[in-house]
């Protein structure tokens, strides 16, 4: 009596072919219920590749604004009016160990308009600001057009527009004149947007002698801005606000505008939220798409299966081709769409001038998550293809 | 292997009692108590007019489904003893099918499609392509070898079919109507292949409706109901004309 034969198993390789055979057979229609998982994945990636590209770029612009700017401005009193800074304010922050660098903006009296016809309540929210020379360089802030106000432009009618100050007055090139505090301004230059003092947009900015002379500033800061010592940066902010007004250290404000910066950019990304839920939804159909391609591809080849069973195939093993070419098609389909999603991230980047990148976790989790969802799709088709008798299998072909 | 068995070593299959039932309400039978032995080497006709259970006792030899009730041994393996995985091991190591619609794999060439023959006895991959080649060979058709099924006659077809079922080198071949679906001139070469290999020594059950082709054959079994309705022999069947 011949002994019975061992089980085998098959080999990793011969089961990859075998679960090549639908979707080589089957081209439009597995692509086409690969295409689902593709849209799914792409959605994903495209999305958190912007928002990290985004990211990326906002971070580098802080890089070069540096983050260790911090801001020191009156706060409200106790009266709830705001309370100036004491004069010595600028000084005495200047002596605090770990700042670098001082400069400040000092409030006037003054209006700006585009000429003297505009009735004086029309300001347009623009603001005259007495400007110390260090200014531009503290806040690395750039003159978009002109030139910024230098030892001799500082005691006379010169100032210098903020890009929107501008926009507003209908300035558009240096040498033109605005119509300021009662009297004709040149105006020498146009300021560049700066992120982390985005206040000086909105700002006509005058020599401090000439504000203090004619605008009546009365020479205490508006702001006061300092540069820290990167590492030092908590440390300043803690001590800052007792160091610029010892009396009432509570109507100090003092921010970071990095950190302003930061937060106003994530809140943008509120609708992220949105579009990963639609991911999801597609990711979802994706896999009901694979369910019912493997549902019906286990019932065209019901004589496969019964033939392959009279050959020796035992159920797992049916069972384990039809899955595998389930998460074949899961996996090409994450792979179209890590492709398609990379595309698309690289394509906008390029456009905004960001630098592209996706989350590495992402580029991960994108084919890992459509072969977990092609798996979940396979299962069932290929539980039946496994439970289906031999016999009926092989008749009903 | 020589098909002149010495007497006493163990029949291929041995039946006794064997019934067949689908369940259902009432459950139909099938098969009522079939008794049969089949030794090495035997070349056997089975049959029956439509509907009597030639291929659900077929099946039952092959080993791809089981009895309701009775006794089916192969090669003395009582197979109610052997759990389902044993029995895929069983077909994929000593048992070959032959059926009437080929079941060829559209998708695979001729090779690939004899070389499935020996995918479940985990024979490696070179070894099953050789030997796939060779018994495409055997059947004649070796200038076929990457054709795909699409592109092959009927004929030509059936006898991939049975490179496939002959590429394990089977103890049994179980062909169910081979020739059902074939012109005269492409059965009698599907005849003549399955008399050649039986003359190498596989033992061989073959359903057919043709009689002329049963009438050829050494031993006849006939089903009537589920019954076995007559199992007579032809005394010298070798070189017998068809
Ligand atoms: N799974 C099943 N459930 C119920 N009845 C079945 C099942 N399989 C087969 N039958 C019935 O069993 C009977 C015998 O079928 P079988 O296929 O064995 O006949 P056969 O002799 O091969 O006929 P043919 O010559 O037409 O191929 C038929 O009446 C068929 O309807
Ligand atoms: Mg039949």
């Amino acid at each position: 009596m011949t002994p019975a034969p061992r089980r085998t198993r098959l080999r990793p390789t011969d089961l990859l072919r075998l679960g090549m055979i639908g979707p080589r057979t089957r081209r439009m229609r597995s692509a086409l219920s690969a295409l689902g998982i593709s849209l799914g994945i792409a959605a994903v990636i495209a999305v958190t590749g912007i928002s990290s590209s985004n990211q990326a770029h906002l971070l580098e612009r802080l890089d070069r604004l540096g983050s260790n700017l911090i801001t020191v401005a009156p706060g409200n009193g106790a009266d709830q009016k705001p309370a100036p800074l004491p004069p010595t304010a600028e000084k005495m922050l200047a002596d605090i160990a770990p700042v670098q660098q001082v400069t400040a903006t000092g409030a006037t009296k003054a209006q700006v308009y585009r000429n003297d016809l505009v009735p004086t309540q029309q300001t347009g929210s623009l603001t005259v600001l007495a400007a110390r020379p260090n200014l531009l360089d503290v806040l690395h802030a750039t003159v978009r057009s002109g030139r910024w106000l230098d030892t001799a432009s500082e005691n006379l009618p010169v100032t210098v527009l903020g890009d929107r100050a501008a926009q507003r007055l209908g300035v558009t090139a240096p040498g033109e004149r605005v119509w300021l505090g009662g009297q004709w301004f040149v105006v020498s230059g146009i300021l560049a947007p700066n992120e982390l003092a985005p206040e000086l947009g909105t700002a006509a900015l005058v020599g401090w002698p000439e504000a203090t002379a004619h605008l009546g500033a009365d020479g205490t800061a508006a702001t006061v801005y300092l540069r820290s010592h990167p590492e030092r940066v908590p440390d300043v902010q803690a001590v800052a606000a007792a160091t610029a007004n010892p009396a009432g250290p509570s109507t100090v404000a003092v921010s970071r505008p990095s950190d302003l910066y930061t937060a106003r950019s994530e809140a943008k990304n509120a609708l992220t939220g949105l579009v990963l839920a639609l991911a999801a939804v597609a990711l979802l159909v994706g896999g009901v798409g694979i369910a019912n391609t493997m549902v019906v591809s286990v019932m065209e080849r019901r004589g496969e299966i019964g033939l392959r069973r009279a050959l020796g195939a035992r159920g797992g093993q049916i069972a384990a081709q039809f899955l595998l070419e389930a998460v074949l098609m899961g996996l090409t389909g994450g792979i179209g769409g890590l492709a398609l999603g990379a595309l698309t991230v690289y394509g906008y980047a390029l456009a905004q001038g960001w630098p592209a990148t996706i989350p590495l976790a992402t580029t991960a989790a994108a084919p890992l998550v459509s072969v977990l969802v092609a798996a979940a799709a396979g299962i069932y088709p290929a539980l039946r293809a496994a439970k289906a008798s031999p016999t009926d299998a092989l008749r009903s072909a | 292997m020589t098909h002149h068995q010495p007497k006493g070593t163990t029949p291929v299959l041995q039946l006794t009692g064997v019934t067949k039932e689908y369940t259902g309400s009432p459950p139909l039978r099938i098969l009522h108590g079939i008794d049969l032995t089949v030794d090495h080497g035997e070349l056997l006709a089975v049959v029956g007019p439509s509907g009597s259970g030639k291929s659900t006792l077929l099946a039952l030899l092959g080993s791809l489904d089981r009895p309701t009730t009775g006794r089916l041994c192969f090669e003395g393996h009582d197979l109610a003893a052997l759990t389902d995985p044993q029995l895929a091991a069983l077909r994929a190591h000593r048992i070959g099918f032959v059926f009437q619609q080929f079941f060829l794999l559209p998708g695979l060439t001729t090779v690939e499609n004899v070389a499935t023959g020996l995918l479940y006895s985990g024979a490696p991959a070179t070894l099953r392509r050789t030997a796939a080649v060779e018994a495409l060979h055997e059947v004649g058709l070796g200038h076929r070898l990457h054709h795909h099924p699409d592109q092959l006659s009927g004929g030509e077809m059936q006898r991939v079919a049975i490179a496939r079922a002959l590429v394990g080198n089977p103890a049994l071949l179980l062909a169910d109507e081979p020739t059902g679906a074939l012109d005269s001139a492409s059965g009698a070469t599907v005849v003549d292949l399955l008399r050649t290999l039986n003359a190498k020594g596989t033992t061989i059950v073959v359903i057919t409706h043709d009689r002329d082709l049963a009438a050829s054959f050494p031993r006849r079994i006939g089903i009537h109901d589920g019954r076995i309705d007559f199992d007579e022999r032809t005394p010298h069947p070798a070189g017998a004309p068809r």
